[in-house]
């Protein structure tokens, strides 16, 4: 672990399946949180915190990826490049050097490779990364993915790196919400986290996900923890499986229909009534009170 | 042949439990989850396996440690942070690896390897509506578009075999990789949304998305009893850009209940839920 | 005249016009004059993550065919074997790879001046 933010908690807020309350559960513990706290929203595909939150973006700008860009008049055609490119992105077409800017993963390889120097680094429009706060207690930062934009781990990867930077600086605890999923995107929310919350539903799809995300994200040796949304739906599956993985269900919020009337309204869940508060702030606590140290040994 | 995908930007909307009774209400169909992350309509169908075959896509690097003279140059060009030197060893992290060759490439001792990478399966099954092409990527595993897209040639593949006029897809939520995929070639994208701000914030993204790709776009709003006041945005959003309203759907735990039953809605007898679903999916029909 | 090559199901002027381009099984490559051939195995596209069709217009342009005859060419491709100036017949399929060559030469068809997929 980076020693530079030992006081530092990353909390992420995971699920597998999608709409089973991760940004209610990020948007309310950010809200009750105790210490200064920053709010990253990394589902950059559909990010939807900030329409809880409402922040006030002080800051925004557009994230690049690096993609090769070719002086034809000192290319030798000798194909180093395309030959090392996996995603072809790069091709001699006759007596051309073609480049498909849309496939290239910003490797870097081709740039390094070529002999002549003929290639230099150009862009492409990943998405934009907005930076506020909330509340004037909240630290926000989102990333969002452009239309159009087929890969999604560039984005995060450069808004995880801002998330690290504000951190250094501020003493703040993170708590990001993850998009949901069990592959690439979802990893790459939640690596670089201490914790991860996988918040589920009790009902086949809530579980089966919720087993598919719990396989993915355990082979990281990050301590995990459960919060159940819309407890008291379904069935008994998810219960069993957390006392028999010895997961913890650090909270439960009933499925109750007025519950879903203020989200479809955009309130924060924890601001619904002090029994909702109560359980929010408890489960931040615990969260709080987390011994790193000791989960990892 | 006529090809729709079921999707909705933000997860959870309902789209599976929809498509599973579209998958019943209609006869002449191939079934295929192009979800292949998270899939999920295989416990509303319960398919029997017919075919499996491994999906092997990409490659990843692997440091040879009898070779490596820890120089350090593959760490330095890494662009994805995928190699750290622990223990006195270079070593790669799977999960980061992104299968560039950089490091193959400019190792001076030729100490990475570049095996093939398996990142799951994909299956051929047999479901009381009809054929399902369907998969399961390994978990952490990367390369859904690509899934996508061979799963979507076995769709047609089978389609063409059996005689069939519609493949019906159940599409991932979001609007990168694995939704561009399962986009191209798609007559229709029926949307399911819900009366929320992220609902409509979502909808309004994949919906750009869609019209990108010059694909027409029919919308269900689940749930619309909800809120009743984002419900009419909803309506309102999709009038002023030409998309069609197919359906109004209630909030009802009763989709919960058929999926613990592993049926779909459809097959709750005597529900009126399974007759707005019908009315539904027949005016997706004409739209087809 | 020089050769054209035909996205194909297998190796001869009697299997099927593959309609896909860049995963196509192979290509048959066509001296229309002597109807001589040869063929170029494509089964590896199969296994590609990206860009099959870019990789097939290489594997086209390197052959030295002036013409593709095929199904469906995506974008890339298109742009691909426009930039070697490659000329593309679309919409070919339901045929023979030699029907396919006949149809060719007996002047009905049109090249694309747009991908079709």
């Amino acid at each position: 672990m980076d020693p530079k933010r030992k006081s530092n908690l990353i909390v992420s807020i995971a699920s597998g399946k999608g709409g089973t309350g991760k940004t209610t559960v990020s948007a309310s513990l950010a809200c009750v949180w105790k210490k200064p706290v920053l709010a990253v929203d990394l589902d950059v595909e559909e990010p939807n915190l900030h329409l809880f939150l409402n922040p006030e973006i002080s800051h925004q700008e557009k994230i690049y990826l690096e993609t090769p860009v070719v002086d034809e008049s000192k290319c030798t055609l000798c194909r180093m490049c395309s030959d090392l490119c996996q995603f072809q992105a790069i091709k001699v077409m006759g007596e051309t050097l073609l480049t498909f800017t849309e496939m290239c993963h910003g490797c870097g390889g081709c740039l390094a490779i070529c002999p002549e120097k003929a290639l230099s680094p150009g862009q492409r429009e990943l998405g934009i990364l907005s930076q506020g706060s909330s509340l004037g207690k909240i630290s926000f930062l989102m990333g969002s993915l452009r239309v159009g934009e087929a890969m999604s781990p560039p984005l995060m990867t450069i808004v995880k790196k801002r998330m690290m930077e504000i951190l250094g600086k501020e003493r703040a605890d993170a708590i990001i919400d993850a998009p949901p999923g069990v592959s690439c995107p979802a990893v790459c929310a939640v690596m670089d986290s201490d914790l991860i919350i996988l918040v589920t539903e009790p009902t086949p799809f809530g579980f089966h996900d919720f087993r598919l995300a719990w396989e993915s994200f355990s082979s990281m040796g990050k301590p995990m923890a459960v919060v159940i949304n819309r407890a008291g739906l379904g069935d008994s599956s998810v219960y069993r499986f957390c006392d028999e993985k010895k997961l913890p269900i650090l909270a439960s919020i009933p499925y109750d229909r007025n519950i879903a009337q203020a989200y479809s309204k955009g309130q924060v869940v924890a601001r619904l009534s002090p029994e909702l508060e109560h359980k929010f702030s408890d489960l931040a606590r615990e969260l709080q009170g987390y011994d790193r140290e000791a989960a990892y040994a | 042949m006529r090809e729709l995908i079921v999707i909705s930007g933000k997860g959870g909307t309902g789209k599976t439990s929809l498509t599973g009774a579209f998958a019943h209400l209609d006869r002449e169909k191939i079934i295929c989850d192009l979800d292949v992350d998270a899939p999920d309509l295989h416990i509303l169908l319960s398919p029997k396996v017919i075919l499996q075959e491994k999906f092997i896509s990409g490659n990843e690097a692997v440091i040879d440690q009898d070779k490596c003279q820890s120089c350090g140059t593959c760490a330095e060009m890494c662009r994805y942070d995928a190699i750290s030197f622990k223990d006195d060893k270079y070593l790669v992290e799977p999960l980061r690896c992104e299968g560039c060759k950089v490091c193959v490439s400019f190792c001076p001792e030729e100490a990475v390897e570049f095996p093939p990478r398996y990142c799951g399966n994909w299956y051929v099954s047999s479901t009381r509506f009809g054929t399902m092409v369907h998969a399961q990527l390994f978990p952490g595993a990367e390369n859904s578009g690509r899934l996508v897209a061979l799963l979507r040639q076995k769709a047609r593949a089978k389609a063409k075999e059996e005689g069939r006029n519609l493949i019906l897809c159940d599409g991932a939520p979001g609007i990168g990789c694995p939704v561009i995929s399962s986009l191209s070639g798609t007559d229709l994208a029926v949307v399911v949304t819900e009366p929320t701000p992220s609902g409509l914030h979502d909808l309004m993204r994949v919906a750009e998305l869609c019209s990108h790709f010059k694909i027409r776009v029919a919308v269900i709003v689940n749930k619309f009893d909800l809120n009743q006041e984002q419900t009419s945005k909803i309506q309102d959003y999709c009038r002023k850009n030409s998309h069609e309203l197919v359906g109004n759907i209630p909030h009802d735990d009763i989709f919960t209940r058929a999926m613990v039953e592993k049926k779909v809605v459809t097959e709750i007898r005597d529900s009126n839920m399974a007759l707005m679903v019908k009315q539904t999916w027949e005016k997706i029909s004409d739209l087809l | 005249m020089s050769r054209i090559a035909v996205t194909s199901e297998g190796p001869t002027l009697k299997d099927m016009v593959d309609p896909r381009f860049g995963r196509a099984g192979g290509f048959v490559l066509v001296d229309p004059e002597t109807m001589e051939h040869e063929y170029v195995d494509n089964g590896q596209s199969q296994a590609m993550a990206h860009g099959a069709g870019i990789q097939a217009a290489q594997v086209i342009a390197d052959s030295g065919a002036k013409v593709v005859l095929t199904g469906y060419v995506g974008p890339k491709a298109f742009q691909a074997l426009r930039a070697t100036g490659i000329k593309v017949v679309q919409n070919l399929d339901n045929m023979s790879v030699g029907e396919a060559v006949e149809k060719y030469k007996s002047g009905h068809v049109d090249y694309a001046s747009h991908p079709n997929k």
